[in-house]
């Protein structure tokens, strides 16, 4: 056949082999050591087959609160960015004069990396940073608060900051599928005498469901792996209270303990891939 | 009664009015940071907006910038950024070129292996034990292969997209001319990939630029440190002084803002091109 001889399968390789060898075989192995008891005091790795998981399932330990948080966090983050981003970009939707600079300053904190938005937010939420400023001066002294080292407003605080730097994210997506919309269907319906909630039950929201779904789909897989904003804001403190699974992988690779800390690696990697594959399934437009 | 031209005059003007207002939660944040960058130490303690009482200074960039750390970083970002787009549009355009045009068994299976890593999460510890096992732990080589082999998924499900809008027509008037594959790709359509490799670098380029796990588990000599890296390590060090903290963050900014204003269309096209299918 004529494609084996031109579009020759050497040339597939380079990125393969790259890939694989430095991503793929990584995940694999990683499976393996999470079955061992690798660690940084003893050169002997020996096989403990479930042991680091069920250190993981054990309530004695923080783990099962770090995969709390990691789930509250995935799915209040991706909420508030779809929510927030889908009215924004209804709004964004027509004409105005700055339109174009104005999308750019909200989509912007998408280009920075999370360590300096944590750096940033840090100073905001701080106890005399400008959020708690701001409220003394309009008189709300009785909400200010330590935000990032209360324990009951980290995790929050965690989430807000992920939505404002997402929801410009979220929101070009949204506008990217508002764009296709022909503005002779609503000139059509508006003819017809259709109401504004009917123009957007009937026209707006079925143009909108393939960037609903690429934004619950791509916010789920990012809330799931979530690592550098908790990592700059808190550390995952205070006690154990900002906890995610991906910080808990970091924090027991820091003390040695490779064997768990990859027990816990793979768990995100088995998390991710299920949900990710359900979510695909249940909201992924049927193909015809 | 309003005419229906003033009424939409009046929206516009509302629109603006409104989406300016709130896009102060946006710029307020940046605000703080480079205003306190003017500050001294004492009036930057507080990070507000006020006006300082010790007037504005240059003495935090004069001070983060002496002795050339900055700098450095800056070029090693530059470096493994530029590296690592180089190395991941070249392999990924290649492949991705021959996987769509063959459709077989094997190719596919590529195809799905590329796409399950723009869900699967990194494991960085046994990446490490691969990395030691070549001798390229803590190098610039080491890292930029890294972060091209990160880059692979995402630039795999662009160039898929964009390859089938070429016709084929072009391969062929090429291999009647006697070209082979690699003649054909490099010579006649890597040229014509340019609108979605724009797209694919920029990104790549960002998120190369931005990350800071990779070097956290990867990268232990400091002399190798990337902006990010660095502003990380002065925040542990300076603590409380925030007027220099936020200078160096306001130079770790601005190459990146930069790329953003001048690549924001094709930032967005890239973000965007999976919204549409879905």
């Amino acid at each position: 056949m004529y494609k084996k001889r031109i579009y020759r399968s050497w040339f597939t390789m380079p990125a393969f082999i790259l890939y694989f060898v430095l991503f793929i075989i990584p995940v694999i192995f990683g499976i393996g050591y999470s079955l061992t008891n690798w660690n940084a005091m003893s050169s002997e790795i020996k096989f403990v087959g479930l042991r680091n998981y069920l250190e993981i399932f054990n309530p004695d330990n923080a783990y099962l609160l770090a995969i709390k948080n990691t789930l509250t966090f995935t799915i209040c983050a991706s909420v508030g960015k779809i929510a927030i981003g889908l009215a924004l970009a209804l709004f964004f939707n027509r004409k105005f004069r700055t339109q174009n600079l104005m999308r750019g300053v909200y989509f912007m904190p998408f280009a920075i990396s999370s360590l300096i938005i944590g750096m940033i937010f840090t100073s905001i939420l701080d106890p005399d940073g400008i959020l708690n400023t701001g409220l003394r001066a309009i008189g709300l002294d009785a909400i200010t608060k330590s935000w990032l080292t209360n324990r009951s407003t980290a995790l929050g605080g965690v989430i807000a900051v992920e939505i404002w730097k997402s929801v410009g994210l979220n929101m070009v997506i949204f506008l990217a599928g508002l764009q296709m919309i022909d503005k002779e269907y609503y000139e059509a319906a508006q003819l017809d005498g259709a109401n504004a909630i009917a123009q957007f039950r009937y026209i707006t929201w079925p143009f909108l469901r393939p960037s609903i779904t690429t934004n619950v789909i791509l916010n789920i897989i990012h809330g799931l792996k979530v690592f550098d904003i908790v990592m700059s804001l808190t550390n995952g403190g205070p006690g154990n209270t900002t906890q995610v699974i991906s910080t808990f992988v970091f924090k027991t690779y820091g003390m040695g303990a490779y064997g768990l800390s990859n027990a816990l690696s793979t768990f995100i990697f088995i998390l991710t891939m299920l949900i990710a594959l359900a979510a695909l399934k249940l909201i992924a437009p049927k193909e015809a | 009664m309003l005419t229906m031209a003033q009424k939409r005059k009046r929206n516009a003007i509302l629109s603006a009015v409104i989406g300016w207002t709130l896009s102060l939660i946006i710029l307020v944040p940046f605000a703080v940071i480079v205003v306190n960058s003017f500050k001294t130490t004492r009036d930057s303690a507080m990070m507000n907006l006020e006006w300082p009482r010790d007037g504005w200074v240059l003495s935090n960039y004069a001070e983060v910038l002496d002795g050339g750390q900055i700098l450095r970083s800056f070029f090693n970002s530059l470096l493994i950024a530029s590296g690592c787009v180089i190395v991941c549009v070249i392999v990924t355009s290649m492949a991705m070129f021959v996987i769509k045009r063959r459709k077989a068994k094997l190719h596919r299976f590529i195809f799905y292996m590329f796409f399950a890593g723009l869900i699967a999460p990194v494991n960085y510890i046994t990446t490490l034990q691969i990395l030691k096992f070549f001798h390229l732990n803590g190098t610039y080589f080491g890292t930029i292969l890294t972060y091209a082999a990160l880059g692979v998924p995402f630039a795999a499900f662009m160039y898929y997209n964009f390859i089938g809008t070429i016709p084929k027509e072009i391969d062929e008037a090429a291999i009647i001319d006697g070209a082979n594959i690699s003649q054909l790709f490099f010579q006649v359509i890597f040229p014509l990939l340019k609108p979605v490799t724009v797209t694919v670098a920029t990104l790549t380029f960002i998120s190369a630029w931005n990350d800071f796990v990779a070097p956290l588990y990867l990268l232990n000599s400091s002399s190798k440190w990337t902006m990010v890296l660095m502003v990380y390590n002065y925040w542990g060090v300076m603590q409380q002084e925030w007027g220099k903290i936020c200078a160096v963050i306001v130079l770790t900014l601005i190459p990146i803002l930069i790329v953003y204003i001048a690549m924001q269309k094709y930032i967005i096209a890239g973000m965007t091109s999976g919204a549409v299918k879905g």
